[in-house]
């Protein structure tokens, strides 16, 4: 059981050039685990969610939740957030988020439910307002709202607290902790944040570009009570932090 | 975010940068003729102006060659916005209709409504048809156009989103597409809107008994510069009417592109 990617493959051909964005990616995935998932801009790692959520096809190898290949969008099990806030500017916070809802509810539990999580993204007092009179991180906020609502297995995080300042950050990492311990849900989260990634992740795994592969994958073995200030955290920021400079020695062959 | 104060100063302010340039021309037109340097024969004097608009605006005269053209000008504006946003919403959502469609849109667009005037009088007549033709033409091609355009504004990635949501193709277009496709369908409908308007005067001009583009005719027929000049103001008057009116409604519909 579980998600499981085998030696997947992604060609995009681009004016007749093929440019292979993912070569061999291979990971088993747990029911529950927190996956993160780290690299450089450009290195194929929203293509990959894409491919996991259903949305894209591999040009190669194969995807499968709970051995069943993935073949479509899965709404029922699979979430995504996406690296964008990709909001209706023409609906509301409340009617953006309620989008993300495909389960048959009544009227009033809908309306429950859209509150609790407009509570959860501490976007109170602006249910009615559009997208256009929200800053980027509210913005951002929603998107991450919609995508939680519907309580997927298998929840894709692109890069969501991005666009976020650090403090907003930090209390919606601890809130998708949160709703985590309560749902065991699978998430995978991509991000820049190398000190996210192993505040969160159960593994991080590193991608490099060029083709995009997976590099290295450390298990982070610390309790859930995570201190970014431990010394047990710098020694795992240190050794993911020397897999990037190790690719950067490796790329100044190529550097512009 | 501005306060309501400083809103209300910067309206006042662009209300009387706008009104400088007509301010000093009336200005000027008013003080040629207290001089006497006007040559009324060509252009009328503010007096005989007012004079003959009190006039006509009594005896009802005015208000039937308004009501006239603003007549044709609603019923040919429907016909052609009607007839723009169903085949522009085929053209846009089906791409064999787009296929069928592209030669013909292309080589009949160039050609000026007002060149087509001829033809609707040999074929229609010189009644009311042929003017009607020649609005709804007027106003067709911009809704069609903005129409078909509006129908490529979705952005793929908000598809993308109700992809992920597993959301069907009905809501799919009723919920992204057409949303999408509304500002542009008005920008469509505005100028079709002055089309119209413009196609009017046009066809009121050549053929018509009433109407305002009538109106100046029969003035330039019967060298009466005052009511040349008051049918070519009540032209200009009528038009910014019409477009504020439709850009409220703009704003209304639109309402999130509308936001300060
Ligand atoms: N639909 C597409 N067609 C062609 N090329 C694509 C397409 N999608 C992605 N690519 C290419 O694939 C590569 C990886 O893109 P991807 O968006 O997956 O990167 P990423 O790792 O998410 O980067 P970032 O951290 O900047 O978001 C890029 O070089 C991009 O140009
Ligand atoms: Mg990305």
């Amino acid at each position: 059981m579980g998600l499981s990617v085998k030696n997947v493959k992604r060609v995009f051909s681009i004016n007749q050039n093929d440019l292979e964005v993912l070569k061999d990616i291979n990971l088993e995935i747990r029911d529950g685990e927190i996956i993160s998932i780290v690299g450089g801009s450009g290195c194929g790692k929203s293509t990959l969610l894409k491919l996991i959520a259903g949305l894209d096809r591999p040009t190669g190898g194969e995807i499968r939740l709970d051995d069943k290949p993935i073949v479509k969008p899965d709404p029922q099990n699979i979430g995504m957030i996406f690296q964008e806030a990709r909001l209706f500017p023409w609906s509301t916070v409340e009617k953006n988020i309620e989008f993300g809802m495909t389960d048959k509810l009544s009227k009033e539990e809908k309306a429950e439910r859209v509150k609790e999580h407009i509570e959860l993204v501490g976007l109170t007092g602006f249910e009615k307002a559009l997208p256009a009179q929200l800053s980027g991180g509210m913005k951002q906020r929603v998107s991450i709202a919609r995508g939680l609502i519907n309580r997927p297995r298998l929840l894709l995080l692109d890069e969501p607290f991005g666009a976020l300042d650090a403090f907003t950050k930090m209390n919606l990492q601890q809130e998708v902790l949160r709703i985590w311990e309560r749902e065991h849900m699978t998430l995978i989260l991509v991000t820049h944040d190398i000190d996210e990634a192993i505040y969160l992740g159960d593994r991080v795994v590193v991608m490099s570009p060029k083709p995009g592969v997976v590099k290295k994958i450390f298990s982070v073995e610390l309790s859930r009570e995570r201190d970014r200030t431990s010394a047990d955290f710098a020694a795992y920021r240190r050794k993911v932090f020397d897999e990037f400079f190790e690719r950067k020695e490796v790329d100044t062959d190529y550097s512009i | 975010m501005s306060t309501k104060k400083e809103n209300a100063l910067v309206r006042a302010q662009t209300i009387v940068g706008a009104a400088i340039i007509p301010v000093f021309v009336i200005g000027y037109w008013v003080v040629c003729s207290k001089k006497g340097i006007l040559n009324t024969t060509i252009l009328t004097s503010p007096e005989q102006l007012v004079a003959r608009f009190l006039k006509m605006f009594s005896d009802g005269s005015l208000w039937k060659n308004i009501f006239s053209s603003t007549r044709r000008v609603l019923e040919g504006f429907t016909i052609g916005a009607f007839l723009g946003l169903v085949i522009g919403s085929l053209v846009g959502l089906f791409k064999p209709i787009r296929i069928l469609l592209s030669a013909v849109i292309s080589i009949l667009r160039p050609i000026p409504p007002i060149s087509m005037i001829p033809f609707f009088i040999l074929w229609l007549g010189i009644g009311e048809e042929s003017k009607l033709t020649i609005i709804a033409i007027g106003s067709f091609w911009s809704v069609l156009l903005n129409t078909i355009q509006g129908f490529q504004d979705t952005d793929p990635n908000l598809v993308e989103v109700a992809d992920v949501f597993g959301k069907s193709k009905a809501v799919i277009l009723f919920k992204i597409v057409l949303p999408s496709a509304i500002p542009s369908v008005f920008t469509g409908l505005r100028l079709g809107m002055s089309h119209a308007w413009t196609a009017v005067v046009t066809a009121e001009m050549i053929a018509a008994s009433s109407g305002v583009g009538y109106m100046i005719q029969y003035a330039r027929e019967l060298s009466q510069p005052d009511l040349l000049l008051l049918g070519i103001v009540c032209i200009g008057i009528i038009g910014l009417i019409i477009d504020t009116v439709v850009m409220f409604i703009q704003k209304k519909v639109v309402y999130w592109r509308t936001i300060e």
